[in-house]
């Protein structure tokens, strides 16, 4: 049997109120890169967790892109032209390769003026400091990337089976590659897409590929 | 009067090199000779010459290219040396300077130009020549015509009959004047006063606009009126501490009035700073122990100045630098922009919100901590970036445009290893993959490591070599070659054969 629409709308309703309850504050939604739609969006305030260097950029390059500044925090290993391909702004990029013992305060310093910091940690983070730094970035509206484990991520992308194609033995080069991301939202089902990161043409996308089509049905749904 | 200090570029690039004038030197601009000094010109060096055949021709020249800020940089002790006898100078372009004739107060003209003279040579400028007369022309060519430190004066009236004996390659400072000096040999004018026998008309028709002009100076009929400058406001400050003091909180606590005085000086003229130098001088010696140029993004505000001061000194005494306690700061602004250009808009305000977080930061772990990815141009993926500190300017960047010959086409790889990993790569019998002299594999790559503490893992899919010869002028060239490795869990890394050894530059992740 199924209820009435009317009665749908009202759970929606009392849902949504109770998300904002839960929270303090409403949630903006910030701006996403479209090839991760219906997988996550970036909402002021979360943590997300992920464990892909180009999966980092993207995220960061979604805000970026609409003109918000980002940071990013102990990557020593930023590959500035793969972000720029991404779409990361350069100009309103800061980086702090090396902030040693200090890189909470630094993240801490950074989050009152940027709107989204990545950050790779250099080891076990635990529970109280996560909890700390969530309360700091729904005050400041800002979103944490955490290239790595965290503690009370919101989202966590998983990377699976990359496909690298265009190379053979000894012959071609790197053109692209087609990966399955899993995005875990507490315990939710995960909800998987297959992308094309980056496409042949060097842009990065979704694969419209059928044989994923099933991983997706639930994405559709939680888009709306 | 016009004072004449020859060959200036080449002065000017030997003086802050701290080199002697007796060396030979030459600045080239396009590898053509555009200035050289007397020891080239003795070894055979003229102007227009090419660089290789002027280094021909005195293998141990010095090569400068042209800098006109450099000259006119080293130009303005110069100037002010000048002005302190004479007010009101005229800088004509750098290493050329013109001011009214000093009077009677200097003992007339030969008198003022030996007191000039001994003024320039006090400050290390030996050749310079002066020329007085009705007007700038004249006195320009006097000026060429004297002998070193010495001066040549055209008596009032004596113009006309001192320019008509000139001949007539004064006129060849431009392309322009070039093509005239030419034209006009092969008409048979040698000298200034047969040109100034043509009539005026066919003058500026035959040979264009700048002879015509040097027809009517000749002709008596082209005084210029000069233009003096005002000296610039001095804006640089300084504090000195009795006792010395040899802590960095200590001195920058003191500096804050100083900084204040500076910007508050600078905001009255309606300027804004956005280049500093500050030095520390330390106890008994003249020379400052630490100097450093610092950039601000926006401009400096006193509490900016402190700062840069305070991080100065920690990293002097640091470093050993500063050894001896500090008596003196000095400030001094080496770049003022109007305030105007700077000023917020009426909506803006984010960016220096931005600014101040970010301060915050560089206070915590120091100025160079905090950085900027710039694009570049190169083949590794490492030299394809620079990290800029934040508030510098990146210097010396290589352009992106041209092919680089030996890069790794697109993708970028999203990782790029700030200190290569030692790595290795086996092929079959676990014998290390090398690249041959024609550029090709020794063997098939079967497995690798990318790290040094990694597993192995076998090779699923490889790409390469891309050959880069470095130094190959070298005797023994260094030989590179960069490799695309797939392993069978997906993940790409670039590695290089760098002769022999194997190392892991940045990973597609």
């Amino acid at each position: 049997m199924t209820p009435a629409p009317a009665t749908l709308d009202t759970i929606a309703q009392l849902r949504s109120r109770m998300a904002g309850m839960q929270d303090g504050l409403p949630r903006l939604p910030l701006e996403t890169h479209p090839a991760l739609t219906g997988l996550v969006q970036l909402r002021a305030g979360g943590s997300y967790a992920v464990d892909s260097a180009s999966l980092a950029l993207a995220l960061l390059a979604g805000p970026s892109k609409a003109g918000s500044w980002a940071a990013a925090v102990g990557v020593s290993d930023f590959g500035a032209e793969a972000a720029r391909a991404l779409g990361v702004d350069l100009d309103r990029t800061v980086l702090v390769p090396e902030p040693g013992e200090q890189w909470l305060e630094v993240i801490g310093a950074l989050v009152d003026v940027v709107t989204v910091v990545l950050v790779k940690p250099p080891g076990r983070v635990p529970e109280q400091v996560a909890a700390k730094l969530g309360a700091r970035l729904r005050k400041r509206s800002a979103a944490l990337v955490v290239l790595g484990d965290w503690p009370r991520a919101e989202v966590r992308l998983t990377t699976r089976s990359p496909a690298w194609s265009g190379v053979g033995e000894g012959h071609g080069h790197l053109r692209a590659r087609r990966i399955l991301v899993e995005a875990q939202r507490g315990s939710a089902p995960p909800r998987r897409g297959a992308l094309w990161f980056p496409a042949e043409d060097q842009t990065y996308r979704r694969a419209e590929d059928p044989s994923f089509q099933q991983g997706l049905a639930p994405v559709a749904e939680a888009a709306s | 009067m016009v004072a004449w200090c020859p060959d200036w570029p080449v002065v000017a690039a030997l003086a802050e090199d701290g080199l002697p004038t007796h060396l030979p030197a030459a600045v080239f601009h396009a590898n053509r000779v555009v200035a050289s000094n007397a020891a080239a010109r003795t070894s055979g060096v003229r102007r227009g010459m090419r660089r290789r055949d002027a280094q021909g021709r005195c293998p141990e020249l010095k090569v400068y290219a042209a800098a006109p800020d450099r000259d006119a940089r080293a130009f303005e002790p110069v100037l002010a040396a000048v002005e302190e006898v004479r007010p009101g100078v005229t800088p004509l372009r750098p290493g050329l300077l013109a001011v009214r004739a000093p009077g009677r107060f200097h003992g007339g003209e030969p008198a003022g130009a030996a007191l000039l003279a001994e003024r320039l040579v006090g400050l290390g400028v030996w050749d310079c020549r002066f020329g007085v007369a009705d007007e700038l022309f004249t006195a320009e060519h006097a000026a060429r015509h004297a002998e070193r430190q010495d001066c040549l004066v055209v008596e009032p009236g004596e113009s006309v009959p001192f320019l008509r004996g000139l001949p007539v390659e004064v006129v060849e400072d431009s392309p322009e004047g070039r093509d005239a000096v030419s034209l006009m040999k092969r008409l048979g004018l040698r000298t200034l006063g047969d040109l100034a026998d043509l009539s005026a008309v066919d003058v500026r028709d035959r040979f264009g606009r700048q002879v015509a002009w040097v027809h009517r100076v000749v002709s008596g009929d082209g005084a210029e009126a000069l233009a003096p400058r005002t000296p610039p406001p001095d804006l640089a400050c300084h504090v000195d501490f009795e006792p010395p003091l040899d802590n960095a909180e200590t001195i920058s606590f003191s500096v804050r009035q100083t900084a204040d005085r500076v910007v508050d000086q600078l905001a009255r003229l309606g300027l804004v700073c956005t280049e500093v130098l500050v030095e520390a001088r330390c106890e008994g010696s003249s020379e400052p122990a630490s100097a450093r140029v610092w950039l601000h993004p926006r401009w400096f505000t006193a509490a900016d100045l402190v700062d840069r001061l305070h991080w100065q000194l920690q990293g002097g005494f640091r470093a050993g630098e500063v050894r001896a306690p500090v008596d003196r700061i000095m400030i001094t602004p080496l770049t003022v922009v109007p305030d105007a250009v700077h000023a917020d808009g009426l909506w803006g305000g984010t960016d220096e919100r931005v600014e101040r977080g970010i301060a915050r930061v560089q206070g915590m772990l120091g100025h160079e901590a905090v950085v900027r990815p710039v694009l570049q141009g190169g083949r590794a993926p490492a030299d394809r970036q620079v990290l800029v500190p934040w508030g510098e300017r990146p210097a010396g960047l290589r352009p992106t445009g041209p092919p680089w010959p030996g890069s790794i086409p697109p993708p970028a790889p999203s990782r790029v290893l700030a200190s290569p990993w030692s790595a290795a790569m086996v092929g079959p019998g676990g014998s290390t993959v090398g690249v041959d002299e024609r550029g090709g594999v020794t063997c098939e790559p079967e497995r690798f490591r990318p790290g040094p503490s990694g597993d192995w893992q076998p090779v699923a899919a490889w790409a390469g070599p891309w050959p880069v010869e470095e130094l190959w002028w070298e005797a023994t060239p260094r030989r590179v070659a960069r490799f695309q490795v797939v392993g069978v869990d997906g993940r790409a890394w670039l590695m290089t054969w760098d002769d022999g050894v194997w190392f892991t530059e940045a990973a597609y992740d």
